[in-house]
């Protein structure tokens, strides 16, 4: 069904954009078809009791985003192309090597060093650079370009839900008292304090803050899911209310998002340019948009990354700017719903986890194109161009509908053990 | 932990919430303000960067059209070029990727987008076919009347206008100075600047199309209207009343006489009158004969004080005063086209062309047709009536005394050899020393015995002199030479 619906956006893509019927066509079609074929019967097959809302929702993403890029862009959207083949061969690979969740658990300190490393990755002389964007987030080795952040999230949540899911109910008893204040043990949180000040630090030293703040909200919001103690969240936003002012006080780079956010009309063709081009453009989209393939605003710079909602929201409308939120929507509540289902703490932690970094990544950029939160960015999860963000999110998908499908297969075996006592 | 699932998966929901009231906010509240801010040029980006149509002349100049840009590094695909540049550049108007579009660019920009509702569903059928959906729009104008008005009009400040009285159909539509649209729309952000501001700055203001947006006395040719309105009140007829023979006539309530030129004597009945055009009796017909309510109402029913229904953006007013009730005086002045009586170009054709039409007053327009790219029309104009100022009685008396005016009268350089031609000058003083006028001529040609097929007015600013004289010595050999393109192109008569 969503295979159809992204074939004909494409076709309607590229007559909106000059008026032809693409010739490759045929070719685009079998491979859509195949991609997500195979991923949907790899899904069958190597995890039959998996969710069966998130791949579709996630292959409408992936497509609508592909279309979109390829009225922007064509050539970026052979590479996306190359990048989603990639990412649906990692899905299938991740959901036919990790047969437990369980099995991840037990490597969790290569997780953290894994993620550290990748983290620091790009302050390498010789290997780090900018891609222009000011923040210095790239890793060249050899002839491929990655950004390390994106997979260091992921060994970073598997990390922590490990680590929590081991010392929840010790941190969560123990005991601080500073006057009135009953804090937790400062033993039980060193690992993670670590692994959160290093983060924070090689981010702020990266200039990426849209990941520094993701990193922040995992971390946090793990940490208070599993111990089930607010007081996480107050000293957390307190800290966070702290770093961000001195942030905002002491790098010049925070305080220009900052301006900007607060008024970018001050300098419309300067610091203000893309978030006012982005609301010109979505403006213009109105209620129903002007038609794929038909916006393709390449005045808004980096419009098939930070900025692809501000092209869909003005090629498709509203209507298909609530049509990205609310698939979001379905993300998060089949994400949360596997959190839910499951009873191992840690498939617990982590499907919390990755449904936060999916979820809330989406909102943090989102949120920074209309304005609603400074600008930072980082890539729509999906849906922008870019490959170690896809690759990384197909891999977050696969263990997501793991974790699913070992819970249903776990109630399955205690119902026919039910029927057979 | 599930609670602290479902409280983070409800924090979740509140914020996405919070992005669709913001989405809400900018692409539907927020929405006009933000489409007119005069930072945003998404509108024109788009437009400069489709495909758009050709606009065409009646015998297949094309006078407007977009080509490659030649800079393929640049944002805009396509440039909009003239290729006749000053000729058409009132009517075409400018396709700007800063200043917006003007003239006939900005009124047909969706047929030449092809964005209408009938070519978007013709072109659905397209679906399956590469082919450009964009309207090309002719235009009933022509390059032959132009070239000669501008030849004729020459460098003197001045307006052309020709249309065909049957139809309303535009056929030459020139005014000096002009303008070059290519300047304008140039993509050289530097030319279009420079030229902007010269143009704007410059005497005569080129950019606007004086044909139809600037207003002037209207003078003597203003008599035809009186004409027309003693005719159809029946107040006036060929042989009643007979006007004294003086050399001024002094309005009640006051003692200074409207004089006639040079204090010449004269007087008589309507088609004497007309014929030497004698201000003393149409002062009298204005202000006695016919009275204020009937000469505004009468204006009125002429196209004076009404917009006009041209296919072009923001045409001005022709006005005639309304005050005129209790002032004698005025409204005398008034029934000889001066005062507060202004005229555009435009409008004294159409008065020239209700007495060459059976007293009906048709749209003008420029449209003749809009065709697809594969040639099928689209859509195509269909004359319709605007007023019906005269009974098909009065005009046809109105007709044969103007025709009397070109036979032996004050517009007799208009005449033609073989074709039946009516006229009336006007000189309309400025009150200036020494006395400068602007001299209008206004009529209609055509095959003897037949409706004219062409009605002309011209006017040329601030020339030297003041006398009736001048009207037809200045601007009847631009009339005769306009009609006579005009006549040929239409096979003769």
């Amino acid at each position: 069904m969503t295979v159809v619906i992204v074939c004909a956006a494409y076709v309607l893509a590229s007559l909106g954009s000059d008026s032809r019927i693409p010739a490759n066509i045929i070719p685009f079609l079998i491979a859509v078809i195949a991609l997500f074929m195979g991923a949907h019967f790899a899904v069958r097959k190597l995890a039959p009791g998996a969710d069966p809302i998130l791949l579709p929702t996630v292959t409408l993403l992936n497509g609508l985003g592909y279309v979109v890029i390829a009225g922007l862009n064509e050539k970026l959207a052979a590479a996306q192309a190359t990048w989603t083949a990639i990412a649906i061969v990692g899905f299938v690979f991740t959901l036919w090597w990790v047969k437990r969740p369980r099995d991840l658990e037990r490597y969790r300190y290569t997780f953290a060093l894994v993620g550290i490393g990748l983290l620091l990755l790009p302050l390498v002389p010789g290997l780090g650079y900018d891609a222009g964007s000011g923040s210095k987030i790239w890793v060249k080795l050899g002839p491929i370009n990655f950004q390390p952040g994106e997979i260091a999230k992921v060994a970073l949540a598997i990390f922590f839900a490990a680590y929590l899911a081991d010392q929840r109910e010790l941190i969560a008893t123990s005991q601080w008292k500073i006057g009135p204040l009953r804090l937790p043990h400062p033993k039980y949180l060193g690992p993670v304090l670590i692994a959160w000040g290093v983060t924070l630090l090689v981010m702020f030293y990266q200039k990426d803050l849209g990941s520094s703040l993701l990193f922040f909200a995992l971390f946090l919001v793990m940490i208070w899911v599993a111990t089930q103690r607010t007081s996480f969240l107050v000293i957390g936003g307190g800290l966070f209310a702290a770093g961000a002012v001195f942030a905002w006080r002491t790098l010049d780079h925070v305080k220009v998002r900052v301006d900007i956010w607060l008024d970018p009309w001050k300098t419309p063709s300067g610091n203000g340019y893309q978030i006012i081009q982005g609301m010109f453009a979505m403006a213009f989209g109105g209620l129903t948009g002007t038609g794929l393939g038909r916006g393709g605003d390449t005045r808004i710079p980096a419009a098939e990354n930070d900025f692809i909602f501000a092209v869909i929201a003005e090629e498709l409308g509203l209507v298909g700017g609530a049509l990205i939120i609310i698939a979001y929507l379905l993300v998060i509540g089949s994400g949360l719903r596997i959190a839910a289902d499951t009873d191992q703490v840690f498939d617990k932690l982590l499907a919390t986890g990755f449904t936060l970094l999916l979820g809330l990544q989406a909102f943090i950029i989102v949120a920074g194109v209309l304005r609603l939160l400074p600008l930072t960015g980082v890539a729509l999860p999906f849906i922008s161009y870019g490959g170690s963000s896809l690759v990384m999110n197909y891999v977050i998908l696969a263990l997501l509908l793991r974790i699913s499908d070992q819970t249903s297969k776990r109630a399955m075996n205690r119902a026919a053990a039910e029927v057979a006592a | 932990m599930n609670r602290n699932i479902m409280k983070l998966g409800v924090v979740l929901v509140v914020l996405y919430v919070a992005l669709f009231a913001k989405l809400n906010w900018i692409q539907v509240v927020d929405k006009n303000s933000l489409d007119s801010n005069p930072l945003n040029t998404a509108q024109v980006r788009r437009d400069f960067n489709r495909p758009r149509g050709t606009i065409l002349t009646a015998d297949g100049t094309v006078i407007a059209q977009s080509v490659a840009n030649p800079d393929t590094n640049s944002e805009f695909k396509r440039m909009r070029v003239y290729p006749e540049g000053e000729l058409f550049g009132q009517t075409t108007g400018y396709f700007s990727f800063r200043y917006g579009s003007s003239g006939l660019e900005r009124q047909y920009n969706d047929e030449l987008s092809g964005s209408t509702f009938d070519q978007q569903v013709k072109s659905f059928g397209d679906l399956f076919v590469a082919r450009e959906n964009v309207g090309n729009v002719s235009l009933s104008l022509r390059k032959d009347i132009q070239e000669t008005a501008r030849t004729q009009l020459g460098n003197r400040e001045g307006s052309v206008v020709a249309l065909d009285p049957r139809t309303g159909a535009i056929l030459g539509f020139w005014s000096w100075p002009s303008y070059d649209p290519n300047t304008v729309s140039s993509l050289d952000k530097t030319v279009a600047e420079t030229s902007w501001k010269f143009l704007n700055a410059a005497p005569g203001v080129p950019m606007r199309a004086h044909f139809y947006q600037d207003r002037y006395f209207p003078g003597s040719t203003f008599k035809v209207v009186t004409s027309g309105i003693g005719l159809q009140t029946g107040k006036v007829t060929n042989t009643e009343p007979v006007y004294p023979f003086t050399n001024g006539y002094t309005p009640e309530g006051t003692n200074k006489p409207i004089m006639n030129f040079g204090g010449e004597t004269c007087g008589g009945t309507l088609p004497e009158i007309l014929r030497v055009s004698c201000n003393s009796s149409f002062a009298q017909m204005g202000a006695e004969t016919i009275g204020a309510v009937d000469m505004v109402a009468g204006a009125g029913s002429f196209g004076f004080n009404a917009t006009v229904p041209i296919d072009m953006p923001e045409p001005v007013k022709s006005v005639f005063p309304t005050n005129v009730g209790n002032n004698q005086a005025k409204l005398a002045m008034s029934s000889i086209g001066q005062n507060d009586v202004q005229a555009t170009p435009l409008e004294i054709a159409m008065v020239a062309g209700a007495i060459a039409n059976g007293g009906v007053i048709m749209k003008p327009h420029l449209l003749f047709e809009v065709r697809n790219v594969q040639g099928d029309v689209v859509s195509s104009y269909a004359p319709s009536k605007w007023l019906t100022p005269l009974s098909s009685s009065s005009a046809a008396t109105l007709f044969d005394d103007m025709v009397g005016v070109v036979k032996g009268g004050t517009a007799t350089g208009m005449a033609i050899q073989g074709c039946t031609v009516g006229g009336k000058t006007g000189t309309a003083q400025l009150g200036t020393d020494p006395p400068k006028s602007h001299t209008w001529i206004m009529g209609f040609a055509g095959p003897p015995g037949k409706p004219p097929t062409v009605a002309v007015a011209v006017v040329v600013l601030n020339q030297s002199g003041g006398s009736e004289a001048t009207g037809g010595r200045v601007a009847a050999p631009i009339a005769k030479a306009v009609l006579q393109t005009a006549l040929a192109a239409q096979g003769g008569c």
